[in-house]
């Protein structure tokens, strides 16, 4: 193998993602793919490459790696402690990784999902059309010490180069929109629920996060006899015990419990990254206002390889500027648009 | 036409609700019949025909088709009038089922250490553990969705003395092949999961083959039979392949 990454040490939920299998609702398959969506698109900006390549995705925890050739990196999501041979390394950024160099990551300090993102992505065999760990449906599994990840040929040399984040960390107001069971639930329960103070659960996963808060639950009359219908990521349901959970992407594609409402897509990352005991609230917004938003989001997307920067650093805080140049590379001007 | 906007809330039927940012869903009731299940697969079949641009996929759910599409492209209020279109041009309720059909015999294992909630089922049922057997291995039941894990059939409708509730507490995991009962249908499980499902039988058919050219095995509108085998006669089958022993045939 040419290009590979080599995991010398997997934090406990580190997976492959990529945007995920969409099309197989009907075969009871939900999309998946990366828990922050907005992470994926920043990476891909940073490394001026296709937002459809897979990256690896890491809960709470990175991991240490080391490479066989000269790679480009960019960190991505939840900001991780990350050094490269012991030297610091800034997040939201893109670097060079070189072969032999070991990459430690560490805990995740402001949200729950990191990103590694490599130059050319992570070039394991695509199964139904996506790379992506489906951990529920069996496809891939959590990623191991001493885990060998083929790496794709990539054209681009650009590194150093930095990314504001798209602000989504730290919990804060989450758009509901109403959805096909909202309507069962008395405007009372609707009003507490919107004016309840929750904070996520630290037991959250792929497949879902549950919202804790003082105080009753938001369960109704017939809540626990309803039809199983049709279940779409941001669904909230409320479970038998009354507290709500918020489906993520890799949830299952029906279910029994109902909905109260259903998150807006582009507020999605915001859940995924609450940290546990971070503060947030949920506010129902109408269907024309969520096409809005969403249509604002996409368009923030497709516009973030323009705001891409170079790194720029104060070198007081450099004790060895060669070290530096090697790690992060220089623009050499023949790089790609 | 027939208004269908908020039927949901009339109790009338057929209804067209909204779900989520990107999703309509077309309900034929808010109980399972086997009328409102055809209709529900007939009317899928019917979109995923048409020529709609900005529809990104269909499913059907017991009684429901959903459609999830573009809604930058296709405002709410257009698809919603294309579905209420789409639902005035026939009685879906005497739609017949899909085309292609066919009976599977999937040799199961009744009770025993794999499949220890059979004694309790059956207990439920008001039979006896033999009688459970007999009822379950001889009574055909149909694919009435697939859904919530890849490949994972919802099977119905058994008879009357087989509604059941769920059990209160969840198992932690039911294997994979598994067999389920609860309220008159069955479950038959394509991945390990928690499950409040009662454990009658096991299986070894594996139902979702992400690898094959049909990943998927079991269809919407296939019946299957669940004919009791021993253990060693599973082990057999098991070590043969993937099918487990099944067997289909397409239903003319």
């Amino acid at each position: 193998m040419n290009r590979a990454l080599t995991i010398r040490r997997a934090g406990p939920g580190m997976t492959v993602q990529d945007r995920g299998r969409a099309g197989y609702l009907a075969f009871g398959l939900s999309r998946g793919g990366a828990a922050d969506p907005i992470a994926l698109a920043e990476g891909a900006a940073l490394l001026s490459q296709s937002p459809d390549l897979a990256a690896l995705e890491m809960a709470g925890m990175g991991g240490e790696f080391t490479a066989s050739a000269d790679l480009r990196i960019a960190l991505t999501g939840a900001e991780m402690m990350a050094t490269l041979d012991g030297v610091p390394l800034v997040w939201n950024a893109s670097h060079l990784m070189p072969a032999g160099a070991v990459l430690s990551i560490g805990p995740a300090r402001n949200g729950t999902y990191g990103y590694l993102h490599l130059g050319g992505g992570i070039d394991l065999p695509s199964r139904l059309g996506s790379r992506a760990t489906h951990v529920s449906a069996g496809l891939g599994t959590f990623l191991a010490d001493r885990d060998i990840i083929p790496i794709g040929e990539d054209k681009g040399r650009t590194v150093g180069q930095i990314l504001s984040p798209e602000p989504r960390f730290g919990g804060g107001v989450i758009r509901v929109l109403p959805s096909l069971q909202t309507d069962m639930f008395p405007s009372t329960v609707l009003q507490r629920f919107e004016n309840t103070k929750f904070h996520r659960d630290h037991r959250g996963n792929r497949m879902g996060v549950r919202m804790n808060s003082e105080g009753a639950g938001f369960l109704i009359d017939g809540g626990l006899t309803v039809l199983s219908e049709v279940i779409v990521p941001g669904d909230i349901q409320i479970t038998g015990d009354g507290a709500p959970f918020v489906l993520m992407s890799e949830c299952q594609t029906t279910g029994g419990y109902p909905r109260i409402g259903t998150v807006l897509p582009c507020d999605l990352p915001r859940v995924a990254q609450a940290q546990p005991g971070s503060p947030l609230a949920f506010r129902f917004i109408s269907q024309q206002d969520g096409i809005e938003a969403e249509a604002r989001a996409q368009k923030t997307l497709a516009g973030l390889r323009g705001k891409v920067q170079p790194l720029v650093r104060n070198p007081h805080d450099m004790h060895d500027l060669l070290s530096y140049q090697l790690i992060s590379g220089i623009i050499t001007g023949t790089e790609e648009a | 036409m027939q208004d269908v906007t908020n039927n949901a809330q009339t109790g009338d039927w057929p209804s067209i609700r909204t779900v989520g940012y990107d999703g309509m869903l077309v309900s034929f009731g808010d109980t399972l019949s086997e009328p409102a299940n055809r209709a529900a697969l007939a009317f899928r079949a019917a979109v995923e025909q048409s020529d709609w641009s900005g529809l990104f996929e269909s499913t059907t759910s017991l009684v429901s088709c959903f459609v999830r599409f573009d809604p930058q492209a296709w405002g709410h209020a257009a698809l919603r009038a294309d579905l209420a279109g789409l639902l005035a041009t026939r009685d879906w309720y005497a739609a017949p089922l899909p085309d292609g059909r066919r009976l599977w015999r999937i040799p199961t294992v009744y009770g025993t250490d794999l499949a220890p909630q059979l004694e309790e089922a059956a207990q439920a049922a008001g039979l006896s553990p033999t009688e459970a057997i007999q009822s379950l291995s001889q009574a055909p039941v149909r694919v009435q969705t697939i859904g919530f894990a890849p490949g994972q059939p919802y099977l119905g409708e058994l008879p009357a003395c087989w509604d059941i509730p769920r059990q209160t507490s969840l198992t932690k995991r039911i294997p994979e092949g598994a067999l389920a009962v609860a309220i008159r249908q069955m479950v038959l499980f394509s991945v390990s999961t928690p499950t409040g499902w009662r454990h009658v039988g096991q299986t070894a058919i594996q139902l979702f083959r992400p690898d094959s050219a049909t990943p998927f095995v079991l269809r919407p509108g296939d019946e299957v039979m669940f004919p009791a085998v021993t253990r060693a006669e599973l082990e057999n089958m098991k070590a043969a392949g993937p099918d487990g022993g099944a067997t289909s045939e397409v239903i003319l």
